[in-house]
């Protein structure tokens, strides 16, 4: 099995980790970030999209929600929701048996090649229904021996379950851990099923820290990767999780996913109803910023439903309804021989891209910056031109190749040139959904019309790059100081990014100071 | 003597692993406790274990009619609140 093998090499990672240069405060997408892992490691990520940013524009993931079942409470999270208009973790139209789970996974994988993973994450936690989660992943470790199998829990149940884990070929565990500090954790989880009993309060988050800490020494002993989620609660954690971060990667977590909290009075939860806010796009960039001093940051995370299929960003789960895929006849065999026919050409396509990238850039795994939100800065002394932020249309293959209007979420990223436009460097900043969550009639939303509220999504972005666009948004952008462009249709992401940033340096548009974000509502009001 | 669960459970799964007399089963449109099997967990815990795992407060009553996890006790949320909420979202 594949964990012998990790054994030995997980010690190194966690010795290694993120110090030797380039991870984190290294700006460039994920390759670069993971230069300095083993090589079989990499090879565990390579096609992995929740596990690396630049594996994500080219394969899909699909959970399987087969664990209704939870042994916590979370303060953002309501245990009644199931809205199909709602897209965010813990909410599932349709609950599977491990059965259903298996057809499912295979008619996915035969219908979506590009399909490598298979996770299963809710919609309660998948470890408190050892039995359906396992049985599901015994089944498709056999059935389809060429999906990844991932697991994400809050760690409650982890360590006795961590042997189990490794015996099913399960080598990615997301753990979210949300604080270290017993008291932090007692605004967070209002109680925990514990040793037969319900148990509150701080002595509750107690009980969950060390557990959660316990399960991810074990998996990073057993050279399982592990990826720590943490929510983003202003005021609650927000600076506490860089001390999360410094701990969890210390025990030998791969990779960091600080994502916000989603909370809306009509999800029902505790902080949607109590007026807890969620950070802006610019709290969460600072934060990520801080804590991918201390290990590799994850900024592509979606946070998407428990029953989510397709692309990150994506959910084509309506495709596979249990209705759906009961009619369907799926020759996994030949399935198998085209998947891998599909992953062969990704990489061929991956290969071609990263060739004609590195002739662009230098390897930014050389750079060093200061852990700073660089775009909201004034322009710099010197010859230098300031940070751009640009937004990206996208439907996949790292190309910009998504008309603005069909775009359902923007890639932000940041352009600099800190030695000169010869060198261009191109960080990803984050996804920016456009239909933010939620898209239902008119019992949720307001009156705000959809342009308008993707014009205050990218607030701070300065170019907007697409395959196309329609003349009224062209005009809408451009009056709120963001450049819409079309000529970079089917160009990779960074290289498109690069050369507008030189654009814009030679016109010399940098010469101004970028708008604030004052001024960028006033013009998109 | 015997716990009940009611309208408003979510199908879960949570409590029905836990019953030490196996006397929660799977029903449509919720689960169901057959109450000549329910001990209330006498002789095996010290808490009813189906009541200490629900998630979802005011679906399972005790022998007496009353839910053991009354509104406001599991999530925190002050029920005039949700009611306050409600209002304010039907409103809009």
């Amino acid at each position: 099995m594949e964990q012998k093998v990790l054994a030995a090499p997980a010690v190194a990672m966690s010795a290694g980790g993120c110090s030797s240069g380039g991870c984190g405060s290294s700006p460039d997408g994920t390759t670069s970030k993971l230069a300095h892992l083993p090589e079989h490691i990499r090879a565990k990520v390579h096609n992995h999209p929740c596990f690396s940013e630049e594996a994500h524009h080219h394969y899909a993931r699909m959970h399987v929600a087969v664990a209704p079942a939870c042994n916590i409470q979370c303060h953002y999270c309501n245990r009644k929701y199931d809205c199909s208009n709602e897209s965010r973790p813990g909410v599932v139209s349709e609950l599977l048996t491990p059965e259903q789970a298996v057809k499912k996974t295979l008619a996915v994988a035969a219908e979506i090649p590009q399909m490598t993973v298979l996770g299963i994450a809710g919609p309660g936690d998948p470890l408190a229904n050892p039995e359906r989660t396992l049985t599901t992943f015994r089944e498709l470790s056999e059935k389809a021996p060429d999906i990844k199998l991932c697991v994400s829990t809050n760690g409650l149940a982890l360590p006795e379950l961590v042997d189990e884990i490794c015996q099913h070929n399960i080598d990615h565990v997301t753990i979210t851990i949300n604080c270290v500090d017993p008291e932090i954790g007692a605004q967070i989880y209002p109680w925990i099923f514990w040793n037969n009993r319900r148990i509150k309060g701080v002595k509750a988050a107690r009980i969950l820290i060390e557990q959660q800490q316990k399960g991810l020494e074990m998996l990073c002993d057993r050279g399982v990767l592990v990826k720590v989620n943490s929510v983003m609660i202003p005021g609650v954690n927000d600076e506490h999780l860089k001390e999360v971060s410094r701990v969890v990667k210390a025990k030998g977590a791969f990779l960091h996913n600080v994502m916000p909290l989603i909370a809306e009075p009509e999800h029902g939860t505790f902080y949607g109803l109590m007026g807890q806010r969620g950070p802006s796009n610019e709290e969460l960039q600072a934060l990520q910023d801080e804590c991918a001093g201390d290990m590799a940051m994850m900024r592509h995370c979606r946070q998407c439903r428990a029953d989510a299929v397709g692309m990150l960003g994506e959910d084509r789960g309506a495709e596979f309804t249990l209705e759906k895929i009961a009619g369907m006849e799926i020759d996994y065999a030949a399935a198998m021989q085209r998947r891998a026919e599909v992953h062969a050409a990704i990489e061929a396509n991956r290969t071609a891209q990263q060739q004609s990238r590195s002739e662009t850039f230098i390897p930014l795994t050389s750079l060093k910056r200061p852990p700073k939100p660089a775009a909201a800065t004034a322009p710099q002394a010197g010859t230098a031109p300031r940070p751009v932020l640009m937004a990206v249309a996208t439907r996949g293959g790292g190309l910009i190749n998504e008309h603005f209007g069909h775009a359902r979420e923007l890639l932000v990223y940041e352009a600099a040139a800190p030695n000169g436009v010869e060198h261009v460097d191109v960080r990803f900043i984050g996804a920016r959904k456009v239909d933010l969550y939620c898209s239902g009639g008119d019992t949720c939303g307001d009156a705000e019309t959809a342009l308008a509220k993707t014009i205050r999504m990218l607030a701070g972005c300065e170019a907007v790059l697409c395959s196309k666009i329609g003349f009224e948004p062209w005009g809408e952008l451009e009056a709120a100081g963001i450049t819409p462009n079309g000529e970079h249709a089917m160009e990779p992401i960074e290289e498109a990014v690069a050369a507008l940033y030189r654009e814009m340096v030679a016109d010399g548009r940098l010469d101004a100071a970028p708008l604030t974000a004052a001024q960028h509502a006033t013009l998109s009001a | 003597m015997a716990y009940q669960i009611i309208e408003g459970c979510v199908n879960c799964w949570a409590c029905e692993p836990l019953c030490p007399s196996q006397a929660i089963h799977a029903a449509e449109p919720h689960f169901l406790i057959d109450p000549s099997v329910c001990t209330e967990c006498d002789g095996d815990y010290a808490d009813p274990q189906c009541a200490s795992i629900c998630p979802i407060e005011g679906v399972i009553l005790n022998a007496l009619g009353a839910p053991v996890n009354p509104p406001g006790s599991l999530t925190g949320i002050p029920p005039e609140r949700i009611a306050e909420a409600r209002a304010q979202i039907q409103a809009r």
